[in-house]
This record gives C-alpha cells, sequence and structure tokens, in this order.
C-alpha cells in the first residue's frame, strides 16, 4: 500500500468490487494464531490498574431491548455517570448507546456530563428497510439530540456482491448524521470470513464512517479477538494510505475484565497505543462495566468483594 | 522495545522461579540411579540471561559411557527387551503425562538454563514434548502397522546426542520413538543445557521405567564421540551441526551402525505478491526470531517478490518494533538471551561478515540487558546470493532479505544452498503451493505457516542437511528392523 491518496475507487461498481478485492487475503489460522499469542500477555499490577480505568473510560454502556423503559435509561446514565458509587475516583463512561426513541431521555440525564449519547439507527439490528426508512431513523435521532450514531450495514447487500450500493448508503447516512459520529457496524458474525471482515472495514472507512464497530450484539459470535485484529489492522492501513485515522468498537460477547484487556493488548500491539482513547476506541459493553468495577474494588482493597458490592444498574 | 515511555507498558510479570528446586549438582543417571562419574570432573551450567551458576554437572569419561552403554544392554536384552509391547508402552504413556502433570516445572528450568522466553518454553517446547511421548506411545503395540513387515524389531541400544536449542523437546524426539519400538537409550544433552534432561531422568524414576533404558551422560563434544564410536552402540541419532554431523558419519564408516542426522538449515521463507500480507510477517517474524533463530530450519533467509518488497519490509519493521526483548522469566518476553557467548560471538562474526560484504544492516530501536547474552533482532537487506549470511547457518535472530521476480527464480534461489531442511510458501493460490513443494528440495515445506511441529509429521532434510526422519511413521523406521526381507 503506498501513502498517495486513493483514486476515487467507489466511481462504480466494477472499481470498487476490483479494488476490495484486492486488498491482501487473511490467513484465518494465521489470524487466529497471532490473536491467540496476544491473548497470553500477562497484564498485572500498575499495568492492570491502568488498563481497567482505561476499559471504563471507554465503554459505551448499552441497553438495547425491546423492553427499555425511560426509567431503565435513566438509571444506566446515572451508572454511567458514577460508575462506583463507593469510588469518585472510578472514571465515568465514553457514551450511553440506546435505540432512538430513548435518546431524549438519555440527553436529559446526561448533560454538562460530557458523557456522549450513543443512538442505534438504520434499522438496527437487521438493516432490512428501505433507505428513505433508515435516513429517518437517523434524522430522528440526531434530531432528538444523539452525539453518535451506531448503523448496520445491509449485509444482504454485502454478500451478494452489491458493494456498491453497500457503500452509498453509507455515504447517505453519514449526511443525515450531520455533526453526529457515524460508528458502522459491519456485523462481522455473519460475513462468514475474515476476508469479508477486512473487506467490509475497508468499505466502511471509504464511505466516510468515523469507527468501524463489528456487532449488533444480536447475533454470535461477535467481537472475537481475530475479527477486531482484522478490523485494527485495516484502520492501521487506511490510515498509512490515506492519512485518516478512524476508530474501532468491538460490542457484543465482551463479559469480563480479561476479555477488555485482552482487547487493549490487540489495540497496543497492532495499531499502537494512539488509539488507546474513548475517541478512537470503544467497547460496546453492558455487563462488562461491573466486572471491570470489581477487578477494580479488588486492586484498591486486595480481595474480592461480590456482585452485590456494585450496583445493577 | 522502544525504550521510550509508553502509555501502556506492561508492568514485569514473572514466572516463579520457586516452581523448580536445582540442586547444586548433578551426578551422570545410569542405571536407573544418579551416579558420580568414574574420573570426578564436573562443569558448571549458566543461565544465559544473566550469567548466573545454575549448577555443577558430572561431565562423563569414556569409562562413565561405557558403563551406561552397559547398563543399556543389560535393560534390553533384560526386562525392557522381554515386556510386551502393549505393557511398553503404558511406560511411555505414563512418561507423556508427568511431563504434563510437571510441565511448569519443565519449563521454568528450561527456560532459567536455555535462555529462551517462558511463554515458549510453557507454550511450545514442554507440550509439544509431551505430545511427541504421547504419540510415540500408541506406536508401541503397533508395530507391525509400521510398513516394515509384520513383526519388526528394536535395533538395540541408542546413542542419541541432542543440541541446546530445544533440549527437553529433542530429547522427546529422540526418547520417546526409540522406546516406544522397544530400544534402550544412552543420551547426552547439550553441555551448556543439561538440566532438564536430568529432570527427565527423575521423571523415569518416578515412572518405574526399568533400570538402564533411559540412561544419561552429561558432558561436552568428547563425551559425545566417546557414546558415538562406543562399539557397543547399534544406532546413533544426532541432531546438531553438519560439521559435527559429518565428522560422527566418519567415525562410524564402516561400522554396523544405523544411523539419522539431522543438521544445519538455511530456510528460505518465500513471500508472493498475492501472500496474506499480514500473516506473511508474522510467518516471518516466527520462522527467524522464535527462539531467537536457534532453530535448524529457522526461516533465515526471506525471498520476498519485488512486486510487495516496500509493503512486506514496511510491515516487519513496524512488526519488529513491538518485539519485547529481555527478562526470559517473564511472561510478556518474546526475545530471549543467546545460549551462550561462543554462539553470539559466531553471531556477531557473521553478522560482521554481512555488512562487510555490503548488505545492509537494521534492528529496532532496543535495549539490551548489560549482563548475560544478547543480541537484538537483526535485519540485512540488499543481501546477494553469494554473501556468507545467505549462504552460513548464523543460527541467531538474523534475517537476510532477498528478492526475486518469478516462481522460478524463487526456487533457483531457494535451492541454491547445501542445505535443505525446510522452506516456507506464502501465497494464496494454492496450485502454487503445490507446485513450489514439489520443485523445492527441503525435507518440509510450509504452506502459509512457519515452524509448526507435529509427531505426526516427518521432520529432516535433503543434502547437508542430514538424512532419516524424525516423527511419523518414516521416523519409527529410523529405531526398527524390518523383517520384511
Amino acid at each position: 500500500m503506498t501513502t498517495a491518496a486513493l483514486p476515487d475507487v467507489a466511481r462504480d461498481d466494477a472499481t470498487l468490487r476490483a479494488f476490495l478485492h484486492g486488498l491482501p487475503g487473511v490467513d484465518k489460522v494465521g489470524a487466529e494464531a497471532r490473536a491467540a499469542t496476544l491473548a497470553t500477555r500477562s497484564i498485572k499490577t500498575t499495568s492492570k490498574r491502568w488498563a481497567i480505568d482505561m476499559a471504563i473510560s471507554m465503554i459505551d454502556l448499552t441497553t438495547l431491548e425491546g423492553a427499555d423503559t425511560a426509567g431503565k435509561v435513566r438509571n444506566l446514565c446515572a451508572k454511567a455517570r458514577r460508575p462506583d458509587p463507593a469510588d469518585a475516583s472510578a472514571p465515568q463512561v465514553a457514551a450511553v448507546c440506546v435505540y432512538g426513541d430513548m435518546v431524549q431521555t438519555a440527553v436529559a440525564a446526561l448533560t454538562g456530563t460530557g458523557i456522549q449519547v450513543a443512538a442505534v439507527a438504520t434499522a438496527f439490528p437487521s438493516g432490512r428497510a428501505s433507505l428513505a426508512v433508515k435516513l429517518a431513523d437517523t434524522k430522528d435521532a440526531v434530531a432528538a439530540g444523539a452525539d453518535e450514531i451506531d448503523m448496520v450495514i445491509d449485509r444482504g447487500a454485502f454478500l451478494s456482491g452489491r458493494y456498491l450500493q453497500v457503500y452509498d448508503e453509507i455515504v447517505a447516512v453519514k449526511q443525515a448524521c450531520g455533526p453526529a459520529h457515524l460508528k458502522v457496524i459491519l456485523e462481522t458474525g455473519e460475513l462468514a470470513t475474515y476476508d469479508n471482515v477486512r473487506r467490509a472495514a475497508w468499505l466502511a472507512m471509504l464511505a466516510g464512517g468515523d469507527f468501524i464497530k463489528t456487532s449488533t450484539g444480536k447475533i454470535n459470535p461477535a467481537a472475537t479477538a481475530p475479527v477486531l485484529l482484522v478490523m485494527l489492522e485495516a484502520v492501521r492501513d487506511f490510515r498509512s494510505t490515506t492519512g485518516r485515522v478512524i476508530g474501532v468498537k468491538p460490542a457484543g460477547g465482551i463479559r469480563t475484565s480479561k476479555d477488555a484487556i485482552k482487547q487493549l493488548v490487540l489495540v497496543n500491539e497492532t495499531v499502537g497505543d494512539e488509539w488507546l482513547t474513548p475517541r478512537l476506541f470503544r467497547i460496546g459493553a453492558s455487563t462488562l462495566l461491573n466486572d471491570l468495577l470489581q477487578q477494580r474494588q479488588k486492586l484498591t482493597t486486595g480481595h474480592y468483594s461480590g456482585p452485590d458490592y456494585v450496583t445493577l444498574d | 522495545m522502544t525504550s521510550e515511555r509508553r502509555a501502556f507498558a506492561y508492568a514485569p510479570a514473572p514466572e516463579s522461579r520457586a516452581l523448580v528446586d536445582i540442586k547444586p549438582s548433578y551426578g551422570l543417571f545410569v542405571g536407573g540411579e544418579f551416579v558420580d562419574p568414574a574420573d570426578g570432573t564436573s562443569f558448571k551450567t549458566i543461565s544465559p540471561s544473566s550469567e548466573e551458576v545454575l549448577a555443577e554437572v558430572a561431565e562423563a569419561g569414556p569409562a562413565d559411557v561405557d558403563r551406561a552403554v552397559r547398563a543399556a544392554r543389560r535393560a534390553f536384552t533384560g526386562p525392557w527387551g522381554r515386556m510386551r509391547a502393549a505393557e511398553r508402552a503404558k511406560y511411555v504413556f505414563r512418561l507423556a503425562r508427568l511431563i504434563q502433570e510437571r510441565a511448569r516445572e519443565l519449563a521454568v528450568l528450561e527456560t532459567l538454563d536455555n535462555g529462551k522466553p517462558i511463554r515458549e518454553s510453557r507454550d511450545v517446547d514442554v507440550p509439544t514434548a509431551a505430545a511427541h511421548f504421547f504419540y510415540h506411545a500408541g506406536w508401541a503395540d503397533k508395530l507391525a502397522y509400521a510398513g516394515l513387515g509384520p513383526d519388526p524389531k528394536p535395533i538395540g541400544v541408542a546413542g542419541q546426542v541432542i543440541p541446546w536449542n530445544f533440549p527437553l523437546l529433542m530429547l522427546s524426539w529422540k526418547i520417546a520413538p526409540a522406546l516406544a519400538a522397544g530400544n534402550t537409550v544412552v543420551l547426552k544433552p547439550a553441555e551448556t543445557t543439561p538440566l532438564t534432561a536430568l529432570l527427565f531422568a527423575e521423571l523415569c524414576q518416578q515412572a518405574d521405567l526399568p533400570p538402564g533404558v533411559v540412561n544419561i551422560v552429561t558432558g561436552a563434544g568428547a563425551t559425545g564421540q566417546a557414546l558415538v564410536e562406543h562399539p557397543d552402540v547399534d544406532k546413533v541419532a544426532f541432531t546438531g551441526s553438519t560439521d559435527v554431523g559429518k565428522a560422527i558419519a566418519r567415525a562410524i564408516a564402516g561400522t554396523d551402525k544405523r544411523v539419522t542426522l539431522e543438521l544445519g538449515g538455511k530456510a528460505a521463507n518465500i513471500v508472493f505478491d498475492d501472500a496474506p500480507i499480514d500473516q506473511a510477517v508474522e510467518g516471518i517474524v516466527n520462522g527467524i526470531f522464535f527462539n531467537q533463530g536457534h532453530v535448524c530450519c529457522a526461516g533465515s533467509r526471506l525471498l520476498v517478490q519485488e512486486s510487495v518488497y516496500d509493503e512486506v519490509l514496511d510491515s516487519l519493521r513496524r512488526r519488529l518494533g513491538t518485539l519485547r526483548l529481555g527478562d526470559p522469566m517473564d511472561k510478556n518476553t518474546d526475545i530471549g538471551a543467546i545460549n551462550s557467548l561462543a554462539q553470539l560471538q559466531r553471531i556477531r562474526e557473521l553478522t560482521d561478515a554481512g555488512e562487510a560484504d555490503g548488505a545492509e544492516r537494521w534492528s529496532p530501536p532496543c535495549e539490551l540487558p548489560e549482563q548475560g547474552f544478547w543480541f537484538p533482532p537483526t535485519v540485512f537487506t540488499g543481501v546477494g546470493q553469494s554473501s556468507r549470511i545467505a549462504q552460513e547457518e548464523i543460527f541467531g535472530p538474523v534475517l537476510s532479505v532477498l528478492t526475486f521476480r518469478t516462481p522460478d527464480e524463487a526456487v533457483a534461489k531457494a535451492n541454491n544452498t547445501p542445505y535443505g531442511l525446510s522452506a516456507g510458501v506464502w501465497t494464496e493460490k494454492g496450485s502454487r503451493i503445490l507446485w513450489m513443494a514439489s520443485k523445492l528440495r527441503a525435507g518440509v515445506v510450509w504452506a502459509n505457516t512457519f515452524n509448526r511441529f507435529d509427531p505426526t509429521s516427518p521432520f529432516g532434510g535433503y543434502k547437508e542437511s542430514g538424512f532419516g526422519r524424525e516423527g511419523g511413521r518414516q521416523g519409527m523406521a529410523a529405531y526398527l528392523r524390518s523383517t520384511d526381507a
């Protein structure tokens, strides 16, 4: 990859296809072996403490249930502001992530905190709606005050090779976002191969996404280590090609502090510690926060407490 | 490896040294017990990362070697030779399980004595050693299916001499097939790394292995020479340098000793322009910087297609910047110590010769510890085929980069070496992998991977890399007499 800017690779379907299929392949065995080796890094004492606080500050604290209510969202926002009521030194999280109709509630609860409100949009999680509906969904969330939009790509179009359609949709959603940041969910669990993950990542970055995100959290597998590795390699290569810096958000299935710290190690050793900031790396999670808080308490007090010593939400 | 302060600096994470008891001194393991050498000499084994003396180890002279060979002969004609194959298998399985049970102890001892990172001894050396015993244990009562006739017989007493780069793993490559086939052994570990072999001797005691089935004589070259030249040794197995291999071949010429030699290498790791680049870079790193490059099948020559040269080299340099060199006992260390001062001096001599030949030398920013033997990961570009660093085995963390334009040229350059142990091919094109594998004169050809070892797969060389195979059905043949004829 040269450092020269890319030519207009999305000018037509054939050019875009040729570009995406010309990216170096991903060897499955090798990628998984690399991710497994990095998972053996032993993060202890001071570096563990640092990593736990960094991970907390990167969380997009998420509730995406049909049963969500304003009360549930307000509780989550309170937790986001003050994750550990007993310890004010615990950092606040990066964002709260909700469905579009809960944005107003979240905005009201978080005004002045610096915590971002993220909304899933574009017929999340399946993405099966017309472009007009997806754009209306996006504009509605932005109008309600969302700082960030988490969109889903049309996996059906991607898997049938209609890359330009996927590209055009992302461009249109980005435009509908206005000042809001756009995270593009690839739903890697439905893309089947690492080659596809790499292509979808490049497609999202070329189309103007500010972040690429692994998953909706509604599909298994979600944010596996090799998928994250491939996406980190993509943002690294995209930066050296275009100069643009893109963020990465693994989401789904990250439940323990160990999982989170392994992901920070992947970031550190793949793209470098420049990405170790909530501006460029987020972790989409709900239960993870409490495990991080318990580990944090353990490092402070020297013993484990238990699930009743952290708040449910 | 960069020395400037990083946001996410990993705190030290040392494995506990207290996991293993190192005795102040060790005798020879002969006839099932530790004995003093006949003439009482000894040598020190040190930790190459700190130069600390770990233990005094007995140096076996000719009389000691003779005693060990006689013990092995008695076991062969006695209990071991008479034992039913299924019973023999149980002992080999037991050794496999004991290696697993005492894996942490073995890993710590290997890292202390050898200098390799604990991550490698823990995740590669010890589990692979156990795998070799498990695999070969299964052969013991199935020798009729080895393709050597209905009832192949063991050869007798095997004299085995192993190197310092994978002390326990090379021991398992030697002892496991020998025992499974019904032989008895006298093994000489390398003089710089005798400790895991001596701990393995304790495992033999713990397994109640009949006395004399496994004997371990420690010492340097003279001990090894006495062993391979001993008239009552029926089979010689050696892994080490090509020079010593040639000397062994000369020494046993005219005798009826059987021999397998696994010698040096100068493997080509060949990267085509359609390779999965990120994984190829990992494969290059794993090929030459695994175990500090102390690997006979190391991918010490990178052959990269000119059309992706810049991309591959940029990625490689960036990746080398993330390697962590230092205390081998730290669980996050990627590059440990060079095994000995003598080896360090050889690496220095050859790298100096590379510079003198006009190749360009590069290493990532890297602080070397003051104590111990260390050499930074080093890449030479602009290396001519005629340069010493493209021809001679360096056996250190030094990569020579050469380029090619066409597949034919890649094959020609890869084969243009007196060695032929291994090679790697990186391409997404399956047909090219098969074509390359048929053209490369190397005992092992890895496709889109490197330095993968499995007991079911035969390993061995062409040309000056030696002869005979270890592992798989082919490896069993080295320890059996065919009953076909």
